[in-house]
């Protein structure tokens, strides 16, 4: 197996784009695409002051690695969701990575910030751990951007990920979904600008990326994960892939192109005058917002 | 031939010399779906494997909903 570019010897092979790469042209390859989406998608411009979303998987590293080598202002939050070892071993990943690059890492603990974590918070809201999860994280994500001056939120979600969302938005129609599913949302009503450069690189290149790299990334999975379903999704997509390379990528990335705008409408009329909540200042349709709700019923489940 | 397989931790013995596209076949392994790891680098589908190496199989797909 040669490099496409160099034809020295690969040491790995992208089949959707037929190609193989050495260590120093798959990294370029890497940092192109990236490049690609930003320029595409309008997601950053040169002086914008970035936050990266920083799980400590390889998605997230990767992408504030890629994102510091292409000379962006780009700082991690990570979040302390309190989820036993999974959480221990992948904060050390991102506070490592941090200091090896001697980037900035905010750092927002659940329990210490809000009194829960996720299997109890969860617990007491009588919501399933990945909701709950999901929605602390963009809380908390929104509210960092907002009060650290931040002009966009980045996350690691790569072309898998956005690909098995697809799937599942199309197996059911999910018509409201569709019309959100975009890889940048701009800033609106106290919302920060969100934007997902790694979409045109999958799963297996990201994990690849840091091997070569040598960044340290949690490789076990979140124990709250077991039996999602975008996991059944991504196996399928994953067995079409093995017999037709470059389905996933048609199959988002053309939805991008020929698709999205038509569903852009049914987000709309489902969307909600805001107001701020009356607890924390968050945008939210009216009253107290879905996360000082969860907040509050957790707290007092818990002190109980 | 030591093979380490993730989630949950485990390894395997198999009879080398094997090229990684056929030691995956034999796992019944999607090449999509892992990585596979020698030392510090990467291994491509055509390398062979040799029996006295140890590689590390790394699964690469992740299943957080948010
Ligand atoms: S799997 Fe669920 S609980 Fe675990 S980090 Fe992801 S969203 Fe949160
Ligand atoms: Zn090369
Ligand atoms: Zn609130």
């Amino acid at each position: 197996m040669k490099c496409r570019v160099c034809r020295e010897p690969a040491i790995i092979d992208v089949r959707r784009q037929n190609a193989n790469y050495c260590t120093e042209h798959f990294l370029r390859m890497c940092r192109d695409q990236v490049t690609k989406a930003i320029e595409r998608h309008d997601m950053l411009s040169p002086g914008d002051a970035v936050l990266v979303a920083v799980s400590g998987g390889k998605d997230s590293l990767a992408l504030w690695d890629l994102l510091l080598d292409l000379g962006y202002r780009a700082d991690g939050l990570y979040i302390g969701l309190g989820i036993g070892e999974y959480s221990d071993a992948s904060g050390a990943c991102a506070r490592a990575f941090a200091e090896a690059r001697d980037a900035t890492l905010v750092e927002v603990d659940l329990r210490t910030r809000y009194g829960f974590d996720i299997p109890n918070g969860a617990k007491a809201a009588r919501r399933a751990p990945c909701s709950a999860c999901g929605l602390a994280k963009r809380h908390v994500f929104d509210e960092a951007a907002r009060l650290g001056g931040y002009d966009v939120v980045v996350t690691g979600h790569n072309l898998d990920d956005e690909a098995a969302v697809l799937f599942g938005n199309v197996l059911r129609w999910q018509t409201e979904y569709l019309g959100r599913q975009q890889p940048v949302l701009p800033a609106r009503d106290g919302f920060p600008k969100k934007a997902k450069p790694l979409i045109r690189l999958g799963e297996r290149e990201m994990a690849a990326y840091c091997v070569v790299r040598g960044i340290d990334y949690i490789v076990e999975e979140c124990p709250m994960a077991a039996g999602n379903r975008h996991l059944g999704y991504k196996e399928a997509l994953n067995q079409l892939e093995a017999t037709s390379p470059g389905t996933k990528f048609a199959f988002y990335h053309e939805f991008l192109d020929k698709a999205a705008e038509r569903f852009v409408g049914e987000a709309d009329d489902a969307r909600e005058a805001l107001v701020a909540c009356d607890s924390c200042g968050a945008p939210t349709p009216s009253g107290t917002c879905a996360f000082c709700r969860l907040t509050a019923r957790a707290q007092v489940e818990i002190r109980a | 031939m030591q093979v380490v397989l993730r989630n949950p931790r485990r390894e395997v013995e198999i009879q080398g010399p094997i090229s990684v596209v056929a030691l995956l076949g034999r796992l019944g392994i999607n090449r999509e779906s892992v990585l596979v790891i020698k030392g510090d680098t990467i291994v491509p589908g055509d390398a062979m494997l040799d029996d006295d190496d140890c590689v590390e199989l790394r699964p690469v797909i992740s299943g957080g909903a948010a």
